[in-house]
């Protein structure tokens, strides 16, 4: 073994920081695309549904049908069209235009005396987009309970209110689960992406093979090329950060050294695959593919960012737990949203070095010690 | 480097002591042999060059010399030490230059020196000195802030020399520094290296030019793998002594007299030089059949010096015959003009730089016609100009007599074209790349098959047909480059660097189709960095910087260059020549514009 040389890998570390800061592409990564993707995930892609336009069909006149479609135009979560046929509507859900509508039946009186014999309106959604119309049904149901709750008819039937509460996002606002899903993304993109592609493009330049020629080591080396990296993706999650706390409203309930150190726990497994995919490919555009699909993709889709894990199927959410972007994006959603819970972080924290440690492994068997 | 050395404190070792011993040597990768039963030794003063076609294995001995690579079998010490099991020792005894230089293109000069000099445990404040020395003796002093990236080839060059030079390295291994590097620059370089072994530095110099094998003190062959001469490079041609022979002012009948010596029973190797055809006679074969040659051509024969080359050819049992398969079946080639291809004026600007600065000649039928000039002098620009790939900024081209402008599909259809990287597809096999050539130039039927058959014939390709491109050998891929270039028959021919990476056999074949293919009235535009096969081509154009510094006949540009002290220059003299009056004009017209 080659005597450690801290002199070798700090020439090597300088001279890997000025390249990254000549290289715009690279600049480009660590710093605008954060914003960029915390403003997408901010105001662009929002998962909450507000606003959905429904159609509301008076068939009755009556009073208490008057005062029911009123309650329909009184909340804001729906954006109420009131005809007096239901053809007018049908052909408006057909085209798009309006996402389901309620009718509110012309013997709606007799109904609404027969104390739920039958049901009282009939509510109509649009299948295509199985999440609207879940929500156009619950909450057209919602408000019929709400509206009959008010008439005081059904208080014998249903003695328990319910009142729920959201905890950590009171108002389920998607932007702040969202926004600090976006920081695990970027670091994937820094970690694995951008170290990939350095490592490989060393090969490709040939730059590899006169560095190898030198008495430097394959460990000051490797250790050479990430320590920049480690450097640029915990300075992207600091400005991430004060993006979405100080701009987005995201609250930082934790520490800000808790999540400092969630952080650099997650670059282990982040550099560790960008690593590994480098010395196996040596190729820059295999790299970013590679790179893409098991870095980049898996983060954005299996992580819990987008989807919640629960909801998946049980072979999917085997997989998850390989991805240590998950632990990555559990953790941090509890320290912006709930505050520093070890118990919590630290499985994260323990599954993360794992799974880092293991790529490493990988890594440094993969990395032949020379050209062959 | 008058007062003393690059290194400051040179190796201390007396010359001729044993550098690097290489003791049976095999290496394989896979099923590919690249190195086998490898025994030789290199010393110290010398500059030892290791020559050989692309793919004869040089690189990998290279880096089996710089501990990168471990040999299958077979041992190898570097300056005492063994590459394997003393690897780290190796590192720090041997300065490296890998090809391409292995410099940082995004760190400066000054980046690319310190990093270097601190991965060899030197501390850059501290050795100032020694940087300014390597400076100095590389003459880069002036550049020291450029970025790398943006450095000539020559100047890339020095810097990975000087990269390399760091620490004082006991054995300097140099692989391909002369490929992409001006033959200026390559002069400067044998200086700087001939500095270093006067120091007593063993030089290892990797080389697929076989002219600079002349210049090394001492020469490893290697061929397909094999080492096929070992020992001083004269006393390889002294072996041909009285065997050379030059027929002179053979003028425009000399590619059918060539042909015709080739075809000699007595004869083992022919090109052509200027206006005559050099000859060299088979071992033991006697003068008669060329002097009577000589006689019916009324030529004079002439004895010459034997190069390298020539005693590398004879070594693999000679070159092929004279007659080209290819040319045979082809009938003449008639045009309407006697001009095939012509250029007025012709510019090409990327932004801000010009690759092809106001270039205008004319070539005839029939005529091969050479452009020949360094890395990055806009040869390749204006070919893909006259070719209809790039748009021209301004000025005009015709070829076979239809405007560029106008109707690139029309001409495109009336030329081959080789890329100097194969243009081939290495996913579909040989014969699916034969069909798919036949196909866009719109061959069909009957003709198609029987060309592709034609094709197949001549080129020996029958073994290959199912293989992919990528695992043919590099020969075998410029053969099948050339197949797709020319099986739609084409008036005008245009290859750009055909004979680079190919073992000398096998750019005498090259030759041998071109010759015979320009006697049926094909023209062929042909660029090359080899020196010696400009003198193939009838007449030569020599680009420098972007414009057409000269445009003669090979025998009239090296008339140029003569000199009482060169009364006989070569092709590279007469380049170097024209180099440094174009730069000495320069110089003058800027001093006048100041």
């Amino acid at each position: 073994m080659r005597r450690f040389d801290p002199k070798r890998l700090w020439a090597l570390v300088v001279k890997e920081s000025l390249q990254a800061v000549r290289d715009p592409s690279t600049l480009l990564i660590a710093f605008v695309l954060p914003v960029v993707l915390l403003l997408l995930f901010s105001y662009a892609v929002s998962l909450d549904v507000r606003a959905v336009r429904i159609g509301v069909v008076q068939e009755s006149e009556s009073a208490s049908a008057q005062s029911l479609a009123a309650a329909f135009a009184g909340t804001r979560y729906l954006n109420v069209t009131f005809a007096h046929d239901r053809r007018e509507v049908s052909e408006r859900v057909v085209s798009g235009e309006l996402r389901g509508f309620v009718v509110i039946p012309q013997d709606f009186e007799q109904r609404l005396a027969d104390r739920g014999a039958r049901p009282l309106v009939q509510i109509i959604a649009d299948g295509s987009q199985p999440n609207t119309a879940n929500y156009v049904t619950n909450y057209a149901q919602g408000v019929v309970q709400t509206w009959r709750g008010g008439l005081g008819i059904e208080a014998s039937q249903a003695g328990v209110t319910l009142e729920p509460r959201y905890w950590f996002n009171a108002e389920l606002e998607s932007r702040r689960s969202l926004v600090p899903g976006a920081i695990a993304i970027v670091m994937t993109i820094i970690g694995t992406m951008l170290t990939a592609l350095v490592v490989a493009r060393e090969w490709e330049r040939g730059t590899m093979e006169a560095v190898l020629s030198t008495p430097a080591s394959v460990a000051e080396i490797l250790i050479g090329k990430l320590l920049p990296y480690f450097a640029l993706g915990m300075l992207a999650t600091l400005g991430a950060t004060a993006l979405a706390v100080f701009i987005f409203d995201v609250p930082l309930r934790g520490s800000l050294a808790a999540l400092l150190l969630l952080s650099a726990t997650f670059m282990v497994p982040a550099l560790g695959q960008g690593l590994l995919i480098s010395s196996v490919t040596r190729n820059q555009f295999l790299a970013a593919q590679i790179a893409l699909f098991s870095g980049f993709l898996p983060a954005f889709m299996l992580s819990g960012f987008l989807y919640e894990i629960d909801a998946m199927p049980a072979p999917i959410r085997a997989i998850t737990w390989f991805i240590p972007a998950r632990y990555f994006v559990s953790s941090l959603k509890t320290v912006f949203l709930a505050g520093d819970i070890w118990a919590v972080f630290v499985p994260n924290l323990l599954a993360m070095a794992g799974i880092g440690i293991l790529f490493f492994v990988l890594a440094k068997r993969a990395t032949r010690k020379n050209l062959e | 480097m008058a007062s003393g050395s690059a290194t400051s404190d040179p190796p201390n070792h007396p010359n001729n002591d044993v550098a690097v011993v290489i003791d049976g040597v095999n290496k394989h990768f896979g099923s590919v042999q690249a190195l086998q039963g490898l025994n030789a030794q290199i010393r110290f003063g010398r500059l030892t060059g290791l020559v050989g076609p692309d793919g004869a294995g040089k690189t990998t001995l290279m880096r089996i010399l710089t501990g990168l690579l471990a040999p299958n079998s077979g041992r190898v010490s570097v300056a005492g030490f063994d590459v394997v099991d003393d690897n780290d020792a190796i590192h720090a005894a041997t300065g490296y230059m890998p090809q391409r230089f292995g410099l940082y293109e995004d760190l400066s000069v000054m980046g690319n020196m310190r990093l270097y000099a601190q991965l060899r445990g030197l501390d850059a404040d501290r050795n100032a000195e020694l940087f300014a020395e390597l400076l100095d003796f590389t003459r880069l002093a002036p550049f020291t802030g450029r970025l790398a990236g943006n450095l000539s080839g020559g100047m890339k060059q020095k810097l990975g020399l000087a990269c390399a030079l760091m620490a004082r390295p006991a054995v300097l291994l140099l692989d391909e520094p002369s490929v992409g590097v001006d033959p200026v620059s390559r002069q400067d370089l044998w200086r700087m290296v001939q500095a270093l072994t006067d120091e007593g530095m063993a030089v290892v110099w990797s080389t697929a030019y076989l002219d600079e094998a002349e210049r090394c003190d001492s020469v490893l062959l290697l061929n397909e793998g094999r080492l096929a001469y070992d020992g001083p490079p004269g006393e390889l041609t002294g072996r041909l002594t009285g065997r050379s022979f030059r027929l002179e002012q053979v003028g425009d009948q000399r590619r059918a007299v060539l042909a015709e010596a080739l075809d000699l029973e007595s004869v083992g190797d022919g090109v052509i030089q200027g206006a005559g055809v050099r000859m060299v006679l088979r071992p033991h074969a006697g003068t008669g059949q060329i002097t009577a040659l000589a006689d019916r051509v009324d030529a004079q024969l002439r004895a010459v010096p034997a190069r390298f080359e020539d005693a590398f050819i004879d070594l693999l049992g000679g070159g092929p015959g004279g007659t080209s398969a290819l040319a045979e079946g082809l009938p003449p080639v008639r045009l309407e003009s006697d001009i095939a291809v012509s250029c007025r004026n012709l510019t090409k600007r990327f932004g801000d730089f010009t690759a092809t600065d106001n270039v205008s000649f004319e070539v005839r039928k029939g005529e091969i016609f050479g452009l020949l000039g360094p890395n990055g002098a806009g040869k390749s620009t204006t070919f893909k100009m006259l070719c209809g790939l790039l748009k021209p900024t301004s000025g005009e081209a015709h070829v076979v007599g239809l405007d560029l402008r106008r109707a690139t599909g029309a001409v495109k259809g009336q030329l081959g074209y080789m890329a100097q990287k194969f243009s081939l597809y290495g996913l579909l096999s040989v014969r699916q790349n034969l069909e798919f050539s036949a196909g866009v130039y719109g061959l069909d039927g009957a003709t198609r098959r029987a060309r592709i058959e034609e094709m197949i014939e001549i080129f020996g390709l029958q073994p290959w047909l199912s293989s992919a491109p990528d695992s043919l050998p590099l020969g075998y891929k410029q053969r099948l480059a050339l197949a797709c270039a020319v099986m739609h028959r084409p008036p005008v021919l245009f290859l750009d660097e055909p004979t680079s990476g190919v073992d000398p056999i096998t750019r005498r074949e090259f030759w041998t189709h071109i010759n015979g293919l320009a006697r049926k009235g094909v023209t062929v535009m042909v660029t090359t960095h080899f020196m010696d096969e400009a003198e193939y081509c009838d007449r030569v154009a020599m680009l420098y910087r972007a414009r057409l510094i000269a445009l003669d006949t090979p025998d009239a540009l090296k008339r140029r260059a003569a000199s009482d002290a060169r009364p006989d220059p070569t092709m590279e003299d007469a380049f170097i020549h024209l180099v440094e009056a174009e730069d000495l004009a320069d110089e003058a017209r800027s001093k006048a514009a100041a």
